[in-house]
């Protein structure tokens, strides 16, 4: 992969991009078409992009694979503790009015984090998974 | 405070301890957390029973937003009976698989096997406390995407084969029903399962909602193992890690059964099921073939986990059977069958798992002579096996005697002697255990004793006991049942 | 409703069936995840098109839209994208242990290696 220069170039352009297009998708999810499913794709893509260019162990570094087995845990668990403390504040599991002051305000509150816990999830599963294939039998050769 | 919030609290526990699980990276901690997850799950069940028993139903909603539109677990007679079982199965099942676990899974790979039972569990609770259909659904595939991971960590190559069969026809059976709630939801406009049977007496166009309910039956007959459709039980459950075997054959093919009662009785309503349609008529032809055609085939079986596993597939055709005759005598035997055979073919599978730990097979030429060198284990399957055949004194019993009374209520006695004739095909395949145990010699050079060991014997002989004591104190599992079995028939009719 | 306003149903009739065929007919392990796919794919019709109405736009109320497309079916239908991206995922990881444990995966292949294996164990 050493000689295209033209991908290599263009990739590094372009990831900084796809990296901010995921934060687009995930924060206009409260106004349009978006939220973390799609957001977490889109930045386990740009770190498969990069993978396919600069190699898998020069993702792995910049990914390692307990960081991402630790985000596909963290997003769960950020989802249900939004659950949970809906019950701490009085409310049913996952209540997201009781969030704030204004349930209004608390849906918005909820719904974030909520997205951001599928966001970390999503991401991290789309890596796991091409990790296992990728890495599948090149592992043991090293 | 927190009595309230229990139907939650029953799914959300396993849900949120698999991710710990998976953050803490230890097979040690990641039992233990699985083990407190497994009783305090039974504990809350129970309650929940006890909470139902004394106020009726109980209905929690999810994020405070009131059903229909918001999702709506619902906790009622029949709900709280199986997650009963679902909880009690767990809990025997977690500190058995220590052991076994040790012997069969390698050591990195201890916490995501219990992270994966988590979800497993996480999934058999939300698919029976969940009120929406398409919840269903998404905890449907929770726990059969974990099953099949577990399957697949058996130690015998043909566990990856087993596990990918399962996978393609759970998958179809899982499509199949999310096209059944699909039709249901745009012929309805609803996918609360109350708010749909409500709405239902007045959708003017009926193919579709056959269509759904077409859909409906075959999927979930799928998930089931109803014969024919029955062909990725006896591979999976031979080849999966002996813990997840004895887990699978109590409670995942009990919940499916639930499944189906469920979209019969509170959904589509008995009248449309039973009375209009040829479905008695065509659960029963399919359960009787269950029954005979499934304990033949388990006659020919040397492997004795997949002996049993073709017994589970029979075992199945009963508890179709007591819904194909439509009554509340029926319905409650097979309600009751659910409990009986999940305890019994619980205890069976960790039993063998103990056989297999200390010879290394379950093959019928591997247990000759058995009874010398591992008493308690052959002896606790012997008394599964005969509560399996149905004798007094065992709960197999009382749900055989409430089918047979329940046939003859029905006008069939024609039924009660197959009934009787397919438990003497039981008899037949449990005296070849019986006969290679006890009455065959074991090789001369193996005479040591080799009971398994007391972490796995002690959730087994629960179960065993279990299966005794309920065979004489129905009030729980006859009694539950029959309240549930009221409860459909009340709220259908 | 004619024939041509059924056209989604009709799609998605012809995306079940071949994908069901491809599920029982063939041997290959991959080509059975294929079909299983676009078993799959045929639901994600069936319930996002009688979701969309014409001209109907995003449920997000402004001044200017009057009809809106029902968005709870895309909701369903991306959970259930989710739950088949799982399923084909580890159908495809299964299959990759399959091809090491075996050395193949066509499936009659693999049943007549067991086949061996059980008859030389006797």
């Amino acid at each position: 992969m050493k000689h295209y220069l033209v991908l290599r170039v263009i990739a590094k352009l372009l990831i900084p991009f796809m990296l901010l297009f995921a934060l687009y998708v995930q924060f206009h999810g409260d106004f349009g078409p978006g939220g973390g499913f799609q957001a977490g794709t889109i930045a386990a893509a740009a770190v498969i992009f990069y993978a396919l260019i600069y190699g898998l162990p020069n993702a792995r570094k910049v990914m390692p694979s307990w960081l991402v087995e630790a985000m596909i845990a963290s997003g769960v668990l950020l989802y249900a503790g939004v659950g949970i403390a809906g019950i701490l504040l009085g409310g049913n599991f996952l209540d997201y009015f009781v969030l704030s002051a204004d349930p209004v305000a608390g849906q918005h509150r909820g719904i974030f984090w909520v997205e951001a816990g599928v966001a970390i999830t999503v991401s991290g599963v789309m890596l796991k998974v091409f990790y296992m294939f990728a890495g599948r039998g090149r592992d043991e050769a090293e | 405070m927190i009595s309230a919030h229990l139907p939650a609290l029953q799914v959300a526990l396993p849900l949120i301890a698999a991710p710990l699980m998976v953050l803490v990276r230890r097979g040690g901690i990641a039992y233990g957390m699985m083990l407190a997850v497994a009783w305090i799950s039974l504990l809350i069940s129970l309650l929940l029973a006890q909470q139902v028993a004394d106020h009726g139903p109980i209905s929690y909603h999810l994020g405070s937003w009131a059903p229909p539109w918001g999702i709506e677990y619902r906790v009622d007679a029949l709900s709280a009976f199986v997650l009963v079982l679902v909880s009690l199965a767990a809990a025997a099942v977690v500190p058995y698989s220590r052991r076994s676990v040790e012997a069969e899974v390698s050591r990195e790979q201890h916490y995501l096997f219990y992270a994966m039972f988590a979800l497993c569990l996480t999934g058999l609770l939300g698919i029976t406390i969940t009120g929406d259909a398409f919840n269903i659904f998404v905890f449907l595939e929770v726990s059969s995407l974990s099953t099949y991971v577990l399957i697949a960590l058996g130690r015998d190559r043909r566990a990856l084969t087993a596990a990918y069969q399962y996978l393609i026809m759970g998958t179809i059976g899982a499509t199949f029903i999310v096209i059944g709630v699909g039709l249901l939801y745009l012929m309805t406009g609803s996918l609360n399962l109350v708010d749909i049977a409500q709405r239902l007496p007045d959708v003017a166009e009926r193919r579709p909602v056959l269509a759904a309910l077409a859909f409906l039956t075959v999927g979930i007959s799928l998930k089931l193992a109803l014969f024919p459709l029955h062909l990725w039980l006896p591979n999976a459950y031979t080849y999966a890690p002996s813990s997840i075997s004895a887990f699978l054959a109590a409670t995942a093919t009990k919940v499916s059964v639930y499944v189906l009662i469920r979209f019969y009785y509170s959904v589509f309503g008995e009248t449309l099921v039973f009375k209009e349609l040829p479905v008695p008529l065509v659960l029963l032809a399919l359960s009787l073939a269950a029954m005979f055609i499934a304990s033949f085939a388990a006659l020919y079986q040397e492997n004795l986990k997949r002996l049993f596993a073709y017994s589970s597939v029979a075992q199945i055709g009963y508890i179709t059977l007591g819904l194909s005759l439509d009554s509340v005598g029926g319905l409650s035997a097979a309600i009751v069958h659910l409990f009986n055979h999940a305890l019994a073919k619980g205890a069976l599978f960790m039993l063998l798992g103990g056989i297999m730990l200390r010879t290394g097979g379950v093959s019928l030429h591997c247990v000759c002579g058995l009874a010398r060198r591992m008493p308690l284990t052959t002896f606790g399957i012997v008394i599964a096996g005969l509560s399996l055949i149905g004798v007094p004194g065992t709960a197999g019993f009382v749900s055989k005697w409430a089918l047979i009374t329940a046939a003859l209520e029905a006008g069939l006695w024609w039924l009660v002697l197959l009934i009787v004739a397919s438990s003497l095909l039981a008899v037949a395949y449990v005296w070849r255990f019986v006969e290679a145990a006890y009455l065959r010699a074991p090789a001369p050079e193996a005479t040591e004793k080799i009971e398994a060991p007391w972490s796995m014997l002690v959730p087994a002989w629960v179960l065993v006991a279990l299966s005794v004591y309920l065979g004489f104190d129905t009030r729980f599992t006859l009694g539950g049942a029959t309240r549930a079995a009221q409860m459909l028939f009340g709220a259908g009719g | 409703m004619s024939a041509a306003g059924h056209f989604a149903y009709w799609v998605t009739i012809f995306l079940l069936m071949a994908g069901l065929y491809i599920l029982i007919a063939r041997g290959n392990l991959i080509k059975k995840l294929v079909g299983m796919s676009i078993f799959q794919t045929s639901v994600y019709l069936l319930y996002i098109a009688p979701g969309k109405l014409i001209g109907g736009t995003a449920p997000i109320f402004a001044e200017q839209f009057k009809v809106y497309s029902n968005p709870l079916p895309h909701v369903l239908i991306l959970t259930a994208i989710v739950v088949g991206v799982a399923t084909l995922a580890l159908g495809l990881a299964l299959v990759v242990r399959i091809r090491e444990a075996y050395d193949t995966i066509e499936e009659d292949e693999i049943l007549a290696l067991d086949d061996k294996l059980e008859r030389e164990k006797e």
